[in-house]
């Protein structure tokens, strides 16, 4: 390349490496490569040389073009880059901005206590099912063998809806008229759990006038209170999720069962807290019994054929115990701060096949 | 219940320590409720003698004793006025816990002399506030010996919770029989019970039972005149029995009726005879009798109870209390024992209505052992010749022991196939016959007869039972009770299943989920369209629950106004649960049917992003279709109309329905009815009925979905500014659009309402973004021109629109 081309080169590299901005860039090009640019000049004035030169010349210049040409695309290549990171930089936004909102609510603990009750028993086979809140006193009472002088009968445990003395509806006082209404609607042999609200005349710090519970019913021609135990046992330590969580059963009363037991499980309150698991100490959770042949006639089945047992507990006490949820009237304050607090969230499914995500 | 350990060793011969016999009655159905056993806190304080008492050298006050422990002689430095040489105190040995204090004792030097110990005062024992000095015990008190022991409180009080088919339990001789038939040692005889004291003459009164036709009332009285007693205070060991349990002390003769009530569980008692008009008449009392009653109380009886008089007077409840007039003091000289039996259900509720809980009522309304009544008065004819002198006359006895003896064919196979575990059949026999029963073979099983104290076992599951809690409940196996098939059946019927999604989609809307009582104020079910008479309570437990809920909105509103007045001023509440509509649903009388029910209250969520406002009525329908998706209820097919119950507001306010079925409400609440719940604004809620939902028909395909038909071609957006009147409905235009090519119009939404500049007053704007999906072609120019000319007649035609210029 002759001095004069080697001169060109050097003066446009620097003009485009000198070039700050695109359009700098481009007034660059057009003075080298544009239709008058030097380069393109120079190409034209190419028929003007000496033939035995031409063809070197002629490289040469391309050479040049070349050069040129690319230190170009270099140059655009990097200031594209510069701007485009002085734009990313201007788009920076507060990501520390709370986002939109989008408030998630909350599932009431005794509802997610009746979808624990009725995950693990349905693996046992229970099926739920359901009856009416009022109730007439041959399925809430004379049914279950609770005749009409029991104590349980009298106006101070027992709402009674207006009417006619001796035929007033009553508000059911525990689940268990539901028994009744499967034992006369669904030949056996049957499981049936049912969870529901109950009403008794009772207002303290310890009652509520109406509170749930989960009856049981399993009735068929061989079952006996090794299987109450069995059954009771496994629902307890999955339900309270301590493994070898003690659980005892002791003769009791009811006038629906015979023989009858209340059920206990272990706990320790050591240094004042309450705490689920071996330790020592009992505590009462449900009551449960063989079904009482009586019943069973009343339901129009023959005792001497079908048996089975029974089961009762208050859906509040064993969530209470469960979440530690100190006071039960509390439950049905609906107070927001509560209500988050000891809620579940929307997709806390309970299962039993999944660990918990908590 | 409550017992004292020595006491029931009276009736059980036993080893067994305080511990194994509660764990004992707890396994046989006697829930052990609590046990006080002072000797606990006095388990170091022994007996000692104080062989010197000097003054000590440093200090006036105090003085330096050497005591002897019986074990040690030991040197004790103390304050008490009373120390002296020779007497016998009570030793408090260092490192001993002091329960009147709460301190431990150490080892110490009381100014510069070495002091081991403490002799104390009942203060510091903890038995009473005397603090003057330490105890003086008699000086033959044997030396070291525990003090509890002396002091007569070494004898733990057991209070078991009775179940109420136990009444032969209401006595601790029932409580050592249970006991004795688990193993826990030997039934001892009863000194002198079942045996008769001669009488010396004619009783000068006599009974007769005048009770009509209710002879079953009091069908047995025995009694016995007894003259010449003096009353005076009981022995101490009778005194300290019946303190321990918790009845006081009064004198001789009443401390032996509660002495034998709680000892055999038969209550008596025992009138002055002197304060009695002639002969003692058992009759039904009259409307307005009072009678003023040992507790200082007067109470009216009815022709439902029985009474015990004379001729002129009621003088008693029978089975429940005595009258104050007729009792005995200290100046009672000639006296008349009652022993009778009362029937079970007229004692509980002539108990009830007079509101009185005696001991003699609590075991009446059990039952009382039929055949206690002539051996109750025999008894208490010899304790109070024991005790108070005079002389007993004949017997008297009205009436029969009525019938108790009943046979149960017993099968002791039914005790492996009910309870769970195999019992022999000797061990059956052994047991019951521990308890009383008698037991004989009958055919191939079993013939038992239960004793007259156990009018709860009424057939053989009850024997079953009697031979499962002796034999241990924990000796049963635990069986595996596993599904009846390998996968279980759906646990959760349709309707509940839905419930539980309904459920968690309200909450993943935001609510939070709130239970509230199936009953409310009447004044508030009036509101909300019940409040019926047949839905009242006749016995509320106060007058704000007095009523089935015919809605749960009310309980929402109060408890969103509770919420707000306490500082929550922003928030969303929903319930799922009962309400009672009769009429509404033929599901049974009451009109029980399920509501889904949500109130959101106050402004949204102040944000950067976005202006905050009072939520409304469009709030609760976006809640409400929320919760007819979430029960699969075909959403795009409900028609919303604007006549919502009155309990919303009439312009702010709409019902969703499927053809004519109402499936949910919803809207701003009638300013009406926010002033009546004491609450305001903004409020907007809706009600949803999941019964209402039709269950969608079983496909022919079954699960299978249908083919996914997926057009080929550019879906192209057009936008439509149509001015309408102001009261046509966005509804009525988007069904105009919808309805103008319902091949090629896949979707209409409204995305801007305007009002103002360009538009005439009584006129809106709304903006329309139609979707046109071509299946066949790609669209043409032509072919949009002609969509859009046809969108606009539609809506022209429908509503009167315009295309805003």
């Amino acid at each position: 390349m002759s001095d004069e081309l080697t001169a060109l080169r050097d003066e446009l590299e620097s003009a485009v490496l000198a070039a700050d901005s695109l359009d700098a860039l481009e007034d660059v090009r057009v003075r080298a490569l544009g239709r008058r640019g030097a380069v393109t000049e120079l190409m034209k004035s190419l028929g003007r040389a000496a033939p035995g030169e031409r063809r070197e010349r002629g490289q040469a210049l391309n050479r040049l073009k070349q050069a040129v040409g690319d230190a170009i695309d270099a140059r655009k290549a990097a200031l594209a880059e510069v701007e485009l990171e002085r734009r990313l930089a201007e788009e920076r936004i507060d990501i520390t901005l709370p986002v939109r909102p989008a408030p998630e609510g909350s599932l009431h603990p005794i509802s997610q206590t009746i979808d624990e009750i009725t995950q693990i028993f349905g693996e046992m086979g229970f099926r739920w099912a359901e009856g009416p809140d009022i109730e007439d006193d041959w399925h809430n009472f004379t049914a279950l063998n609770i005749p009409p002088e029991h104590p349980a009968r009298q106006e101070m445990d027992t709402f009674y809806l207006a009417g006619e003395a001796g035929a007033r509806p009553v508000l059911r006082t525990h689940t268990s008229p539901v028994q009744i209404r499967t034992m006369l609607e669904t030949p056996p042999p049957l499981r049936v759990i049912v969870p529901g609200r109950t009403y008794r005349s009772d207002h303290d710090a310890t009652h509520s006038p109406m509170f749930h519970q989960v009856e049981g019913l399993a009735i068929d021609r061989a079952i006996h209170m090794g299987h109450l135990k069995g059954c009771l046992i496994a629902f307890c330590r999955a339900f309270f999720g301590v493994a070898d969580l003690p659980v005892r059963f002791r003769p009791s009363h009811f006038p629906f069962t015979e023989p009858s037991a209340e059920v206990d499980i272990g706990c320790t309150r050591e240094g004042g807290q309450l705490r689920i698991g071996a330790g020592g100490d009992w505590l009462e959770i449900l009551g449960s019994g063989m079904v009482h042949p009586k019943v069973i006639a009343n339901c129009g089945l023959d005792p001497e054929e079908w048996q089975g047992f029974a089961f009762g507990m208050g859906i509040e006490r064993i969530a209470m115990l469960k979440y530690g949820i100190p006071d039960l009237r509390t439950m049905y304050d609906s107070d927001l701060r509560w209500l988050r607090h000891y809620g579940f969230r929307p997709l806390d499914i309970p299962d039993l096949i999944a660990e918990a995500a908590e | 219940m409550k017992f004292t350990f020595s006491w029931l060793k009276d009736h059980l011969d036993t080893e067994a320590t305080l511990d194994e016999v509660c764990e004992a009655l707890t396994m046989l159905g006697l829930e052990v409720d609590g046990v006080e056993d002072r000797a606990r806190d006095l388990k170091s304080f022994t007996v000692a003698r104080v062989l010197s008492a000097e003054p000590h050298p440093q200090a006036d006050r105090l003085r330096v004793c050497q005591v002897d422990t019986g074990a040690e002689e030991v040197q004790v430095v103390c304050g008490a006025p009373n120390a002296r040489t020779g007497m016998m105190g009570v030793f408090a040995p260092s490192g001993s816990w002091i329960p009147g204090t709460g301190l431990t004792l150490k080892k110490t030097a009381i100014r510069g002399v070495e002091s081991n110990g403490m002799l104390l005062s009942e203060r510091e024992l903890g038995v009473s506030d005397e603090h003057e000095g330490i105890v003086e015990l008699p000086g033959d008190t044997p030396l070291g010996a525990p003090y509890a022991r002396v002091a007569g409180l070494d004898d733990p009080v057991i209070e078991i919770g009775l179940t109420p088919n136990r009444s032969d339990c209401a006595g601790i001789r029932g409580i050592a029989r249970d006991l004795a038939a688990r193993g826990l040692g030997a039934l001892k005889g009863v000194p002198g019970w079942g045996e008769s004291v001669p009488g010396a003459f004619e009783s000068p009164v006599a009974v007769r039972l005048e009770l009509g036709d209710r002879p079953e009332a009091c069908p047995l009285f025995a009694g016995r005149y007894i003259r010449g007693v003096s009353n005076g205070p009981s022995p101490k060991w009778v005194q300290d029995r019946l303190s321990a349990v918790g009845l006081r002390p009064i004198s001789a003769l009443v401390d032996i009726t509660n002495y034998f009530t709680m000892d055999m569980g038969r209550p008596l008692h025992v009138f002055d005879a002197d304060r009695l008009e002639g002969d003692v008449v058992v009759r039904m009392g009259r409307d307005g009798e009072e009678i003023a009653a040992l507790d200082g109380r007067s109470y009216t009886a009815d022709p439902e109870m029985v009474l015990i008089c004379d001729e002129a007077k009621g003088n008693a409840f029978g089975g429940i209390i005595g009258g104050e007039a007729t009792g005995c003091t200290e100046e009672t000289v000639n006296v008349f024992v009652e022993s009778a039996l009362f029937d079970p259900l007229r004692t509980a509720a002539t108990g009830r209505r007079l509101g009185v809980l005696s001991d003699a009522r609590y075991r009446f309304e059990r039952g009382v052992d039929p055949t206690s009544a002539v051996a109750g008065m025999e008894a208490a004819t010899r304790m109070i010749l024991d005790f108070c002198g005079g002389e007993a006359s004949l017997p008297v006895v009205a009436g029969d022991v009525p019938e108790w003896r009943r046979r149960y064919r017993f099968r002791p196979e039914r005790v492996g196939s009910l309870g769970g575990v195999a019992v022999p059949a000797a061990r059956c026999v052994e047991i019951l016959r521990a308890l009383g029963f008698e037991a004989g073979d009958e055919d191939g099983g079993l013939s038992v007869a239960p004793p007259p104290w156990r009018p709860d076992i009424l057939g053989e599951a009850d024997l079953v039972e009697e031979v499962l809690r002796v034999h241990g409940f924990e000796h049963i196996p635990v069986a595996d009770f596993p599904a009846p098939t390998v996968l279980p059946a759906p646990a959760l019927t349709r309707a509940a299943s839905r419930a539980a999604v309904l459920r968690r989609a309200l909450a993943a809307h935001g609510m939070a989920e709130a239970v509230t009582f199936s009953f409310m104020p009447a004044r508030w079910a009036a509101l909300f369209g019940g409040g019926e008479a047949a839905l009242r309570l006749d016995n509320p437990i106060s007058s704000d629950l007095d009523c089935m809920r015919p809605s749960i909105l009310p309980n929402l509103l109060d408890a969103a106004r509770r919420n707000a007045d306490g500082g929550r001023t922003a928030g969303a509440l929903f319930e799922v649960g009962p309400v009672f509509r009769p009429g509404a649903a033929a599901i049974e009388p009451y009109g029980q049917l399920q509501a889904a029910c949500g109130v959101r209250w106050g402004e949204t969520v102040r944000h950067w992003s976005e202006r905050s406002r009072p939520v409304d009525a469009l709030d609760a329908k976006a809640d409400a279709l929320a919760a007819l998706r979430a029960l699969a209820a075909p959403v795009d097919k409900l028609r919303v109309s604007a006549d919502a119950p009155a309990w919303f507001h009439p312009g702010r306010s709409g019902a969703l329905r499927l053809g004519a079925v109402a499936l949910a409400h919803f809207g701003e609440l009638h300013p009406r009815v926010l002033q009546a719940l004491d609450a305001s604004g903004p409020m907007a809620a809706f009600e949803a009925f999941p019964d209402a939902v039709p269950v969608p028909r079983a496909k022919a395909g079954g699960k299978l979905r249908p083919a996914l038909a997926r057009s080929a071609f550019q879906p192209v957006e057009r936008d439509f500014a149509f001015v309408v009147a102001e009261e046509v409905e966005a509804g009525s235009v988007l069904r105009a659009v919808l309805g103008a090519d319902r091949k090629l119009i896949a979707d209409a939404a409204v995305f801007d309402v305007y009002r103002g500049k360009g538009i005439e007053p009584g006129a809106k704007s709304l903006a329309v973004a139609v979707t046109l999906q071509p299946q066949d072609a790609t669209l043409t120019d032509a072919d949009l021109e002609a969509a859009s000319a046809r969108i606009v007649a539609a809506v022209a035609k429908a509503t009167g629109a315009v295309l805003r210029g």
